[in-house]
């Protein structure tokens, strides 16, 4: 129980910094099990960036096999999203950029 | 034997009634007489024959019958048993899907890895300025208004009709155009059109229409069905509805309201398609005209519209600021010239009237309308919010798409009024012509940008968030300055906006990148718009009931 209210607790620290509007956990299958967005934009953004994040990883691998992807980034007009990348699991936050 | 027994006495009796007989008959002969002395006479002998069945010889049968035996059998029934059992499925409860138990430990030990990275960016994203001002260039910029269709039809040019509408379809690669007068208040029986170009198609023909459709009476105002791309439904001068799909090309008139008591008095000013509640593939017809009603009309089947909803404006149920200074006397109807439909709440709309003060309408109303006009529906009071006045009759109205308290009246006064749902001054008054205002719309791409169709004959484009008092664009339509009576942005297409001129004349516009894409906080930039307070005029609107 200790535990998993520490999870809670560091995305509810990830969640709370400015402009952040969402923070999801999304497993190796692509399948969200943490989120603060609603149903229906969890599973569109979880099902979208994991392919991405798949296709950005093999593209870094594909260029030097000896690199890896460790962090991406996307600039959209009106969002910033950001996916923290690991074995096991993807952090997606989308944050407003600055104002 | 016992036949001749019998038969004795009876001769005997016969004989001594003979007997009597004569003597009788000798007494009666000689009554008068006295009795002789008895003497010995012979009489004749009267035999009288018996008649005793016996005697005459009636001989008795024998005679024997017998009645066929009676069939008896026996017969044993017994019902079966019976037994009743009910079954029901269930319906198939979906599985819910497997919700991986994440890992815990493993869960937060990635959390721990990756949240000082995270929380890194996080806050150098928030202070970095690296990407203001920064546009990118996906495809090539489109510097200026273009004009990229003239349409026309030259039959109805050169019976000088006007292009009274315009309405793009479902696709948005049908354009449709209505002809009619609007500067003619007689009774005509002037024959009109309504023509349509589809764009998209190749060796598109701009004096040629793809469809004709031939008119007895002025056509007022068009609109095409939200989900079926060729049907179109127009308002007519004599104040009857008709729908045509114009696949059919014999014969296209689907169904029209016919000249009833329910029908308009007057001209058809709009027709807008409403969707039905609960169901999102029906629509019913909207249609307002000057005689003060508002008229809900559906099809189906055979026969013509069928009216199914029906309210009325009249003097006396409005707002009280808005009412004339001398209390009418009886009823008086408000006319209604043009309504816009909310994109957020499903029975409210907007109605523009003659008196210049824009309605905000309901469609839930209940109230009965205080008309005494015949209708086979009873009439109901839809006005619930009088906004403050423009200068002179509004001709057109339009609802923010992306915002739910914004809307837009324009009308005779060369002026544009923004107005927030919530407060009876308009927000922003902006004079955008020396002449009338035809027509105001919304872009559906850009939050902050609207058309409007001047009298001067020129389609000007205000962006609110370049200057919200002088257009950004203007572009004029006519040469010589006959006025623009409508505009119409293309939904599927928002680079592409339509107007119709009193030249019976449409062109197609195509837009620059800058009023098609949206900005980077146009949103919000509207956000804050709506949420200002409005400066406080002379005249306040009252209001009724809950705003």
């Amino acid at each position: 129980m200790i535990r998993k209210t520490e999870v809670e607790e560091t995305l509810k620290r990830i969640q709370s910094h400015k402009g952040v509007i969402g923070t999801m956990v999304v497993n190796a299958e692509g399948i969200p099990i943490r989120t603060t967005l609603d149903n229906s934009t969890t599973v569109q953004y979880a099902g979208l960036l994991h392919q991405l994040t798949i296709k950005a990883k093999s593209t870094i691998r594909d260029i030097d096999p000896q690199n890896d992807l460790t962090f991406l980034r996307i600039r959209s007009k009106k969002h910033e999203i950001m996916v923290a990348p690991d074995k096991e699991y993807l952090l997606i936050v989308i944050q407003n950029p600055c104002e | 034997m016992a036949t001749r027994l019998q038969s004795r006495p009876l001769c005997q009796a016969g004989r001594a009634s003979a007997g009597e007989l004569a003597t009788g008959g000798a007494a009666g002969a000689h009554g008068p007489w006295r009795p002789g002395p008895l003497q010995d006479e012979t009489l004749g002998l009267a035999s009288v024959p018996s008649q005793w069945r016996g005697v005459q010889g009636v001989r008795g049968e024998t005679k024997s019958c017998q009645t066929a035996s009676i069939a008896t059998a026996d017969a044993g029934t017994q019902g079966r048993k019976r037994e009743d059992a009910q079954v029901q499925t269930e319906a198939p409860v979906r599985p819910a899907p497997p919700v991986p138990r994440p890992d815990e430990p493993r869960l937060l030990a990635f959390l721990r890895r990756v949240e000082p990275a995270v929380t890194r960016e996080l806050s150098r994203n928030w202070q970095s300025h690296a990407f203001d001002g920064f546009e990118v260039t996906w495809t090539e910029p489109q510097q200026t208004v273009t004009c990229l269709h003239t349409l026309g039809y030259p039959p109805a040019q050169g019976q000088g009709l006007h292009v009274t509408s315009v309405s793009w379809n479902a696709t948005g690669s049908v354009l449709a155009c209505a002809y009619g007068r609007l500067d003619d208040g007689d009774w005509s029986t002037l024959k009109s059109y309504v023509c349509a170009w589809n764009l998209d198609r190749r060796g598109l023909h701009p004096q040629q229409p793809s469809a004709v459709v031939e008119v007895p009476s002025a056509v007022m105002c068009l609109a095409f069905h939200p989900t079926q791309p060729s049907q179109v439904a127009g308002g007519l001068y004599s104040g009857e509805v008709l729908l045509w799909d114009l696949s059919r090309r014999e014969d296209p008139l689907l169904w029209r309201t016919g000249l009833t008591d329910d029908t308009h008095t007057d001209p058809v000013c709009q027709v807008v398609w409403l969707p039905e509640a609960g169901h999102s593939h029906r629509f019913r017809l909207l249609s307002v005209a000057p005689d003060g009603k508002v008229l809900l009309w559906q099809g189906g089947g055979t026969g013509p519209l069928q009216l199914r909803e029906g309210f009325a404006l009249a003097m006396q149920q409005l707002p009280r600021s808005a009412r004339l200074r001398k209390p009418p006397r009886g009823e008086t109807e408000v006319g209604a010239t043009a309504v816009a439909l909310s994109s957020f709440d499903p029975n409210l709309f907007i109605l523009g009237t003659e008196g210049g003060f824009p309605l905000k309408c309901s469609l839930a109303a209940e109230e009965a309308a205080l008309v005494r006009t015949p209708s086979s529906v009873p009439l109901r009071a839809p006005a619930r919010f009088a906004f403050s006045p423009q200068g002179g009759p509004i001709y057109s109205v339009s609802c923010s798409p992306f915002h739910r308290n914004l809307f837009l009246s324009a009308g005779t006064d060369g002026h544009a009024h923004l107005h927030s749902a919530l407060q009876a001054q308009p927000l922003a008054s902006l004079r955008l012509s020396q002449q009338y205002l035809f027509a105001v719309r919304w872009s559906p791409a850009r939050p902050l940008l609207f058309a409007v169709a001047s009298g001067e004959g020129a389609v000007q484009l205000v962006d609110l968030q370049r200057s919200s008092q002088k257009p950004a664009v203007s572009v004029s339509q006519t040469q010589d300055g006959s006025p623009v009576y409508c505009l119409e942005f293309n939904k599927q297409q928002p680079q592409l906006l339509a107007a119709g001129d009193a030249k019976g004349t449409v062109k197609v516009w195509g837009l620059s990148t800058a009023l098609t894409e949206q900005g980077p906080r146009e949103m919000e930039d509207l956000d804050r718009l709506a949420a200002e307070v409005a400066p406080e005029g002379d005249g306040a609107a009252g209001c009724v009931g809950q705003v």
